[in-house]
Parts: C-alpha cells; sequence; structure tokens
C-alpha cells in the first residue's frame, strides 16, 4: 500500500514539473501572439530557456550527484560554438533552418558530451572537489581556446586557424569566392543566422526533464544517489562508483551542449567571453537556490532570476531591494520541504501567476 | 516470527542438508596467512582461518582487537599486506571492493551506512545493482526491459523485505527508521547481493534483549534458506555462543583461540584477555 502511495508521490511530482513547462509555454505563446510581450521579452524567451536547461542539468551534478562543478558554462560554450560552426557551414547544403538546428543542437551536445567524458576520466576518480578545480580550469581555458580560433567556411569546406600568438586574421583563412568567416578570435561567432526559436526552447527543456527525470529514476540514477548518500556502503553493495558518476556527468555536460547551441543560435554575434566563469556561477545560484535536487526548483529559479533584472529595469532605485526579497522568497519556497509541499499543493494557481511574471 | 515468504528465496541450489554442517570441499573463505599493517602498527597479523559453505561463525575479541579491520581486508576495503584471501576457491589478488562483491562476499557496517535520503525499498534495490541488469539508455528510454526488471526488482526487494517483515516500510525514509530496524535494513540491503558469506558487524549493537532473540534466529533462518556462510561480530556472548558454529578470538590482532563455543568459554586465555570480564556486556 506504502509503495503504490510513494510510487504515485514522485511521479506525480515529475508530471507536475512537465505540466508547468507545458502550461507556461502555452501561456507564454499566446502571450506573445496576442502582441502581450515587447520586444525586450521576446528576445530572453530563448536565452530564458537554454538557462532553464543549464540549471536542470547542472543539477544533474551538482544536487542528484553531489559534486561541485564550476565550469558549466565552458560546456555550454563548447556546445555553442560547435552548434554555430554546424548551421553555418550547412547554410547551403541544407537550407532548411528546422533540420539544421536539430544536426547543430546534436552536434552541440556531442562535443560536450565528449568534454565532459575528457574530464571526468581522470577526475571522477578521485575522492574530493577536485572536479570542482578542475571544472573551473576547463572553463577558463576553453574560453581561451575559442578566443584564439579563426574558423571560415567556403566551397572547399571549414578552414581553421589556431591564432596562438595573436598575429592572424580572418585574410588568413584563404576562403575562396563566396566564403564566409564563421568565428572571429576575440570577435566571437559572427555574422550567425539566427535560428533559434521559442518552440526549439521549449522542446529542449522536454528533452531535459525526460532524460533527467527518467535517469534518476532508474538503476543507474539510484546507483548516483546512493553513491552520494554513502560511497562505502554504495561499493560494498557492487555499485561501480566511477562508471556511474561518468554517466551522470556526462549527460550532464550532454544537456549544457545542447542549451549552449541553441543559445549561440539565437544571436548573430556571441563571443566566448560570455561563457565565463560569472556565467557558471549564475547558473550554480540558480541551482542551490532552487533546491539541491529539486528539478522543478532549477526551473523556477532560473526563470524569476534570469527574468527578473529585466523586468525591473523600468524601476531603477527599487530594482535591487526587489531582487533582493524575490531571492529570498525563492529559496524558502523551494528549500523549505514545509513551504514546498504548500506550494505544490497550489501549483495550478502557480501556473498563472509564473505567466503573470513574465509579462 | 513471521515465517518467510516462500517462492524464489533461495538464489542458488545447494545440497546442503541443514542443520548438518556442510563445510564443503571448497570453503567459501579461507585466510592464509592473513595481515595489515598501518605505518607499522599491525593491526592483523597472521590471520588463519576458514568458513565453510553455510557455517555461522562468530569473530570475537576486545575493542580495538581488528574485527572491523578483518571485514574491511575480506570487502578490500583495506588491502592486505600479507597473505592469501581466498573466496569460494577464487584467489582475491588484485580485486576490488566492487569485484568481491560481485565474488559473493557482502556485509553491514559496525556504523550503521544506509543510504538515509533514500527510501527503504530504494536501499534493498540498490543491494540488487548487480543481480537486476538493465542499460542507462533503456532506462532514460523507459524500453521494455527496464519496466520488466523495474518489477522484478521491486517484487523482489519486498521479498526481501519481508524476512523483517519490513514491507510496511518500504516506501519511509531509511534515516528515520528506528535503529534496531536500520540495522535489518542493512542485513536485507546485503543480501539482495546474493552473497555466498555475509559479514555482519555487531548486528546486535543497540537492539534490545527481545529483539536481539529474533535477530539470533533471523541469522539461522537466513543461513538455512539462503544457503549462505555467515561470519558475525558481535559483543553479545549469548547470541555468539547460541548460534556460531566456529568462533575465532582476536587480541590485539592475533588470533588466541579458535573453536566450538563449549571450547571457547573454557579456554584459560580467551577467559583472560575477554570473556573474564566482558562476557556480562550486552
Ligand atoms: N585505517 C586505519 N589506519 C590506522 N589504524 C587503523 C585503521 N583502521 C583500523 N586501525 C587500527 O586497528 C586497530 C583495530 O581496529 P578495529 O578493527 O576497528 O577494532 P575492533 O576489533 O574494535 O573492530 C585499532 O587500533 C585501530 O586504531
Ligand atoms: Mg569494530
Amino acid at each position: 500500500m506504502k509503495k503504490g502511495l510513494k510510487i504515485n508521490k514522485t511521479a506525480t511530482k515529475d508530471y507536475i514539473t512537465y505540466l508547468v513547462v507545458i502550461a507556461a509555454f502555452i501561456i507564454i505563446t499566446f502571450m506573445n501572439r496576442g502582441g502581450m510581450l515587447n520586444k525586450r521579452m521576446q528576445g530572453l524567451l530563448v536565452p530564458v530557456c537554454c538557462y532553464i536547461v543549464m540549471a536542470i542539468s547542472l543539477n544533474l551534478t551538482v544536487g542528484i550527484m553531489g559534486e561541485l562543478s564550476l565550469g558549466h558554462a565552458g560546456f555550454m560554450s563548447l556546445g555553442a560554438f560547435t552548434g554555430v560552426v554546424v548551421s553555418q557551414s550547412l547554410i547551403t547544403a541544407i537550407p532548411n533552418d528546422v533540420i539544421r538546428l536539430v544536426i547543430s543542437l546534436a552536434a552541440g551536445a556531442v562535443v560536450a558530451a565528449v568534454g565532459g567524458f575528457l574530464i571526468g576520466l581522470p577526475v571522477l576518480r578521485l575522492r574530493g572537489d577536485y572536479l570542482a578545480i578542475v571544472t573551473l580550469a576547463f572553463g577558463e581555458i576553453i574560453m581561451d581556446v575559442i578566443n584564439c580560433l579563426i574558423v571560415g567556411h567556403d566551397s572547399e569546406g571549414l578552414h581553421v586557424i589556431f591564432n596562438f600568438r595573436g598575429d592572424k586574421t580572418v585574410a588568413d583563412l584563404n576562403l575562396a569566392e563566396g566564403g564566409s568567416a564563421i568565428i572571429k578570435g576575440a570577435q566571437g561567432a559572427v555574422g550567425t543566422k539566427t535560428i533559434a526559436t521559442f518552440t526549439a526552447g521549449f522542446i529542449i527543456i522536454m528533452i531535459t526533464l525526460f532524460v533527467v527525470l527518467n535517469f534518476v529514476r532508474s538503476r543507474s540514477g539510484r546507483a548516483v544517489l546512493a553513491i552520494r548518500d554513502n560511497r562505502i556502503a554504495a561499493e560494498s553493495v557492487g555499485v561501480d562508483v566511477m562508471k556511474h558518476k561518468m554517466i551522470a556527468f556526462v549527460i550532464s555536460t550532454t544537456l549544457a551542449g545542447m542549451a549552449g547551441a541553441l543559445y549561440g543560435l539565437n544571436f548573430n554575434m556571441i563571443s566566448a567571453d560570455k561563457f565565463n566563469f560569472n556565467t557558471s556561477i549564475l547558473v550554480l545560484v540558480f541551482v542551490v537556490l532552487g533546491g539541491l535536487g529539486n528539478i522543478l526548483g532549477s526551473i523556477i529559479a532560473a526563470t524569476v532570476l534570469y527574468i527578473l533584472p529585466e523586468v525591473l529595469r523600468g524601476l531603477q532605485d527599487y530594482r535591487m531591494l526587489i531582487y533582493a526579497v524575490v531571492l529570498i522568497v525563492v529559496m524558502i519556497t523551494t528549500n523549505n520541504p514545509k513551504v514546498r509541499g504548500l506550494f505544490l499543493k497550489i501549483i495550478p494557481k502557480r501556473n498563472k501567476t509564473e505567466g503573470g511574471e513574465a509579462q | 516470527m513471521k515465517e518467510f515468504q516462500k517462492g524464489k528465496m533461495v538464489p542458488m541450489p545447494s545440497t546442503a542438508l541443514i542443520p548438518e554442517r556442510d563445510l564443503g570441499k571448497i570453503p567459501v573463505l579461507e585466510c592464509i596467512h592473513v595481515g595489515i599493517e598501518f605505518g607499522g602498527l599491525k593491526a592483523v597479523e597472521d590471520f588463519n582461518f576458514t568458513i565453510g559453505k553455510t557455517e555461522i561463525a562468530g569473530l570475537i575479541g576486545p575493542n580495538g582487537a581488528g574485527k572491523t579491520t578483518v571485514f574491511n581486508l575480506l570487502t578490500r576495503v583495506y588491502t592486505p599486506t600479507h597473505g592469501t584471501i581466498m573466496i569460494d576457491g577464487q584467489d582475491t589478488k588484485g580485486k576490488t571492493t566492487v569485484q568481491l562483491s560481485k565474488m559473493g562476499v557482502a556485509r553491514t557496517f559496525q556504523n550503521i551506512r544506509l543510504f538515509s535520503d533514500m527510501t527503504v525499498e530504494d536501499n534493498v534495490r540498490v543491494g540488487l545493482h548487480n543481480r537486476m541488469k538493465y542499460t542507462t539508455a533503456s532506462g532514460i528510454l523507459r524500453l521494455p526491459s527496464y519496466w520488466k526488471k523495474e518489477k522484478e526488482s521491486h517484487e523482489r526487494a519486498m521479498e526481501l523485505l519481508s524476512i523483517f517483515d519490513m514491507q510496511d516500510m518500504a516506501g519511509l525514509k531509511a534515516g528515520n527508521l528506528p535503529y534496531g530496524a536500520q540495522r535489518r535494513l542493512e542485513i536485507v540491503r546485503a543480501l539482495a547481493t546474493e552473497p555466498k558469506l555475509l559479514l555482519l558487524d555487531e548486528p546486535a549493537a543497540g537492539m534490545n534483549p527481545n529483539e536481539t532473540g529474533e535477530l539470533m534466529e533471523n541469522i539461522v533462518k537466513i543461513r538455512d534458506e539462503f544457503q549462505i556462510a555467515v561470519l558475525l561480530i558481535e559483543h553479545d556472548m549469548k547470541l555468539v555462543m547460541g548460534i556460531c558454529e566456529g568462533i575465532c578470538v582476536l587480541n590485539f590482532g592475533k588470533i588466541i583461540a579458535k573453536g566450538t563455543a563449549e571450547e571457547i568459554q573454557s579456554n584459560p586465555e580467551v577467559i583472560k584477555a575477554y570473556l573474564g570480564n566482558n562476557s556480562m556486556e550486552g
């Protein structure tokens, strides 16, 4: 009997999370059609989706696996520039924006997955907070590496220069007639055809939810939770600690890469500095304030805290005051189990409020 | 005490006639000159010990004698600096804790180590980790193998919990269980790995006499039903003398006596080192 209750509880929580996202998407889409969103708000729609995916995926590493990552933006960056390069170089080959977007997101995800695997390989076998240190360094290194990249595309294919000494320019790519630069070193990606859409953002959130929630409720996810709770006991019942941490970490970086690719394809210019340490910390703040291991909390924290500073821009003096109050409210509602229980009960009301906040 | 749910309880066939002792041709555990040093301190020294396939054995001795260290050696939490440990005829040299679990050694901990934020059932399901397998991909995509194995592991977990009549607690958070129940859950989780050798580190610690009595019956029942060997560390002499077919006494890392309960109880060295001032404890 109790068992039935328990399954229903976790499943219900998952369904609520999906429902909140779907409802928010529908409401915002209608508001947008009805002309209720101004230009600035419209511009925030895709980025907020990307940051929600970033927060959920980081929650897998920090909240569920219990390891600190300080370089999640580095994986977003890998995904972003991979996505941009793939999309721009396929423009003539695949004119259909939707198909090209799907391929670019997949490519961004794969490259970030490989990055996560290579970082995890030496680090995840160690005990202690080494992941924090190494991901911190990784984020900085990736930024420097991309700042040195000059990439262009022409009829012959991709041209890449690693501008190590800083003395090369786009001219050194020797692009044929009709070719164009995709990444111009420290200027970042330029002239990107923006193909990201709010619908795509909604879909990647749903994919992320599906992957993360199903993972946590599976054999491998339980192993990860067990390792976090008690590593020695987990080993004593035969759980391969390295393997399951690796699986969780690679899932986390893969999703960050996918989010990055969509983010990169949302702007016609973007530089690697966008994905710096501050961005990693921003996402970490979303996760911590949303509640470690609390996926719905991550979504709400990312949405509110990303959009709020923009909404409050008109209020000038009161901006930081209101921001601080909201921070505290988010912290209390998502971290305190009692308040959270109450909050789950009033979820139907909450949907509307959330739509309202996005206005 | 409740009867076990009959059915799929016996994980592997055995020819043993219980309660007749079956040492078998190959002992389930064989320690030959095993020892470990921590920076010069010989925590365990020249440990020679054998357990038969369905034997219940006891490891006793004063605090700090090295009993828990022996368990850590048997599960490769520590690597022995000397000697050989054989499990079911296989050398454990170079093996990891995870490999030893797969070879059939399961344990509980003196200081309870549950997955305290997880439910009781999920604790047992983690114990089933290597017995109910499906790939991560089929778990995420919820392919048929996921549903099939999840159903099986739920049934198996409930069956295992029924050993201690704990099915009703399945949905509770493990960390919120009363002390005795936590100790029992650790045993259930260990059994989920389908061990050949079950190591219990002070299983009756903190239990009242009633609980201890039930635990004694249950340990014997587990041995009979699962046809496994049990090695237990315990200070409660009533429990040790009551169910252990062979007892080994450790003092300052060395074995000072081995034998049946009667032999141990009348051994002057054991009385001097341990029983004399300790027999009333617990
Ligand atoms: N990892 C370790 N490092 C150093 N000394 C240890 C370690 N583990 C155990 N010991 C020492 O080994 C001795 C035996 O400890 P233990 O096996 O826990 O005793 P007990 O018989 O009470 O279970 C103690 O003196 C303890 O300090
Ligand atoms: Mg001990």
